[in-house]
């Protein structure tokens, strides 16, 4: 188990050091650096190139990611080439609303899948299973920024019962902004995990210890939580680590039509003026925290069903 | 300027589309006469994100700009037809020559509670041409001025030296990036300036704060706090009309034809107030030829591109910078499409079924699509025009380089600025590239004149040139649009980049 975890770890410096070359070099690919990106037609070209020079973008690609490298390994992200200030700063500024709508949504999103599952597991084919799917499946189908744009106008133009955007708003002082947020995202996650769930529900009902269960007088309610639920969350769980990608590419789009000042908008806003320490701060913290939650869950997946080998 | 508005463009217009079903939402939509104390509002703004500064001097954003007007002050501003007024600088007078410019200051205060003097402004304009901070933006226009030899006369008078006579010195004294801070202004985080509005607080991409400053010299603020707050074109149409901002700057002529038709909100529409244009380059085949620069000239069907491009919100160009603005040549005709001319020039430069590139990008609204339309207008003459896109990011930059048609958009500046930026052998943004040694000896001339209706005369002489001659081919005049809450009266529709832009001080809530 340790040499695992020792292993693991390693495996996940590797992982993060290949990475931040990867973006770097990405980075470096797109045309025009952050001191073009000044170039509003305010600055002349030799302000521009004198702009450059100070920032240091006329030295070599490999000596500036060394140097970059160097500073983090000594837990130093760098500094913002566009504002000047510390690159940490615009992690922590941004990093809190997308942690707060991203948590929010799964708070939502769980117990709604699971129950909207059990209940259309347990009515395989009805008309109430049918309902939910053709409903579910129709609010999948709809591309994010659609169901926002079309919620902003009833619910906040139209009605005026939400606001509409985030401008000049505070999270603490009107929680209410995170509604329409919440809800745009809430479409595809909660259909792909009661999906999962329905299935998993099925197939435990059918399952032989089930119909025995059955058999034998089992209580109906019991039977459904103690013996269906735990055993048809399991496909539920896997997806629900696989939720967090459709949740992220949610999240950017939300946070532009919302206006919500999150990692998502930093990080657009970084690759938009090239802000290369930027780009590279919030994609390693994005990484770290994937990196720990895979970890997480392999070493408890290596604790309940010990593997020899590693990284299956 | 617009990078981050073109980015979620698609949003905006999905958003737009959804809006239009979506009108007559409460309010009454007429003015209350009587100007009233008191309020707070908001004002959106294009976001810059993390590039969005404090510091006067190192402004580009529209939304820096907003910010700085509300807390700083510069010497003189530019009026509606971009003719210099005086603001902290009261009168000023030159030698007779235009080289040395005296300017008398204001009785004006420092949110501070210092008098505002002459030291303040040489410090700001050492402050502005220090050449280790190469991004403060007024250094090349006040290139020209030569520090060492200007001086303080008294505590209100200021006089200024230039290295070369300039009658069009006051105006470069209401560019962007130049105004006025405290003597020993360091640090940008803590604004101390004189304009209508005291500072509070800043977050960068996302608001500023102000409250009235009571001892502003020009009448004290009629609202009693100013949000000044960046979004994106999609969020602010929403903010605007879901009652989260009541003032929302540089719409799109889709919007305004969707919240005209409700009344929560209402369009300020400053007209024909910044240009379209395509630009070619004089020095490269086939526009080298100035029979094929008319020929593209008289094939193009302005009105169908500003009814098509810019929704009809703008009116047609005539291949001059500045219709309306201080030394337009008012007295020129407009030129009218004619296709058999344009065939006949285009025969006789042998470019009948040939193909161009067009050099083009999203970098702002309607580059692409006028790009497209031009080019089946073109085609009516058998000229295959291909239009290729480039990096929206550095398309400005790009095309200084690249190409030889492309899209050119500028916002209101003074005629000479615009002149000198853009159209002299050694014009930072010379994108015709246009290079005339007459030309320049011309405009030089031009600006050493004294008497304002002979410089004007000259002006007009040269401008008939480019005209004709030029590789700016400027098809429409887009209106700047804003819309406003239904409360929020005396806005003006002014051009932006004026002095009555954005003016909060002279705005109340009814």
């Amino acid at each position: 188990m340790r040499t695992y975890a020792g292993q693991r770890a390693v495996l996940a410096v590797v992982q993060l050091g290949v990475l931040s070359v990867l973006v770097f070099v990405l980075t470096a690919l797109l045309p025009g650096d952050a001191a073009d990106m000044r170039f509003t037609e305010t600055l002349t070209p030799d302000q521009v190139s004198r702009l450059r020079a100070e920032l240091g973008l006329d030295q070599p690609l490999v000596s500036r990611f060394v140097d970059w490298f160097g500073d983090v390994v000594r837990g130093d992200l760098g500094t913002s080439l566009i504002s000047g200030g510390p690159v940490v700063d615009i992690v922590k500024s941004s990093v809190g609303a997308t942690l707060v709508l991203t948590l929010a949504t799964l708070a939502v999103v769980v117990p709604l899948a699971v129950a909207l599952g059990i209940v259309m597991g347990t009515r395989e084919n009805g008309r109430l299973d049918r309902a939910i799917t053709s409903v579910t499946l129709a609010l999948s189908a709809i591309p994010d920024f659609v169901i926002a744009v079309l919620l902003v106008a009833v619910f906040s133009l139209k009605l005026g019962w939400l606001p509409a955007t985030w401008i000049g708003g505070s999270l603490l002082a009107s929680p209410v902004l995170l509604v329409l947020p919440v809800a745009v995202l809430l479409g595809r996650t909660v259909c792909l995990l009661s999906r999962q769930v329905r299935a998993g529900t099925i197939t435990a009902l059918h399952a032989e210890y089930v119909v025995q269960a059955r058999r034998l007088g089992v209580p109906r309610r019991r039977l459904l939580l103690r013996h269906v639920l735990p055993n048809a969350a399991v496909p539920g769980v896997q997806e629900l680590a696989r939720t967090g990608d459709t949740l992220l590419g949610g999240v950017l789009v939300v946070e532009a039509i919302f206006a919500i000042p999150g990692f998502a908008t930093a990080l657009v806003d970084g690759v938009e003026t090239r802000d290369v320490p930027v780009v590279q701060g919030l994609t390693l913290v994005l990484a770290v925290a994937a990196l720990l939650l895979n970890l997480a869950a392999d070493l408890l997946c290596n604790r309940l069903v010990p593997r020899t080998e590693l990284l299956r | 300027m617009s990078d981050a508005l073109n980015r979620r463009g698609f949003l905006g217009l999905a958003g737009a589309s959804a809006l239009a079903g979506l009108t007559g939402c409460g309010a009454d939509g007429e003015a209350a006469a009587q100007p009233k104390n008191g309020g707070r509002l908001r004002a959106v703004y294009a976001g810059g994100g993390a590039k969005e500064v404090l510091d006067p001097h190192v402004q580009s954003l529209f939304v820096d700009i907003a910010r700085h007007k509300a807390t700083y002050e510069k010497l003189v501003e530019l009026g509606p037809d971009l003719k210099p007024v005086g603001r902290l600088a009261e009168k000023w007078e030159h030698d007779g020559e235009a080289t040395t410019w005296r300017f008398s200051l204001r009785d004006a205060t420092f949110h501070d509670g210092g008098k505002l003097t002459s030291e303040d402004v040489l410090y700001s304009l050492a402050r502005i041409a220090d050449p280790a901070v190469p991004e403060r933006v007024a250094q090349s226009s006040l290139a020209t001025l030569d520090l060492r030899r200007s001086r303080t006369v008294d505590a209100r008078t200021v006089e200024l030296v230039l290295t070369a006579p300039n009658a069009e010195f006051p105006a470069l004294l209401a560019g962007i990036g130049t105004q006025i801070v405290r003597d020993g202004f360091k640090d940008p985080t803590k604004p101390v300036g004189t304009g209508p509005f005291r500072f509070v607080s800043f977050e960068a991409g996302r608001s500023m704060i102000a409250n009235r400053y009571d001892d502003y010299w020009d009448e004290p603020a009629r609202i009693e706090e100013l949000h000044i707050l960046s979004a994106d074109s999609e969020a602010r149409a929403n903010a605007v009309q879901g009652g989260q901002a009541e003032y929302a700057n540089d719409m799109t002529a889709t919007f305004a034809r969707t919240a005209s038709a409700g009344r929560t909100v209402r369009i300020v529409a400053a007209k024909a107030s910044t240009m379209q244009a395509f630009v070619m380059k004089v020095d490269r085949p086939p526009f080298d030829n100035p029979d094929v620069r008319m020929a593209f000239k008289l094939l193009t069907d302005r009105q169908r591109l500003v009814d098509v491009v810019l929704a009809g919100r703008g009116e047609v160009g005539n291949d001059l910078f500045g219709k309306g603005y201080q030394y337009y040549p008012a007295d020129l005709a407009q030129r009218e499409r004619n296709v058999g001319e344009a065939k006949d020039l285009l025969r006789k430069a042998g470019l009948l079924n040939k193909e161009i590139e067009f050099l083009t990008a999203d970098a702002s609204a309607g580059f692409v699509e006028s790009a497209t339309l031009f080019a089946e207008q073109v085609a009516e003459a058998g000229v295959k025009l291909k239009v290729v896109p480039g990096s929206a990011q550095t398309y400005a930059k790009d095309l200084l380089t690249n190409g030889v048609i492309g899209n050119h958009r500028s916002g209101a500046m003074p005629i000479p600025q615009y002149v000198t930026d853009r159209l002299l052998t050694k014009s930072p943004f010379n994108v015709t590239h246009w290079r005339r040694a007459g030309f320049d000896a011309g405009f030089a001339a031009a600006q050493r004149l004294t008497d304002e209706g002979a410089r004007s005369a000259k002006y007009g002489e040269l401008q008939g040139t480019l005209r004709d001659e030029g590789g700016i081919l400027a098809w429409g005049l887009p209106d700047y649009l804003v819309a406003v809450s239904a409360t929020v009266q005396g806005v003006q529709a002014v051009p932006p980049n004026t002095l009555d832009s954005g003016r909060f001080d002279k705005v109340w809530l009814a």
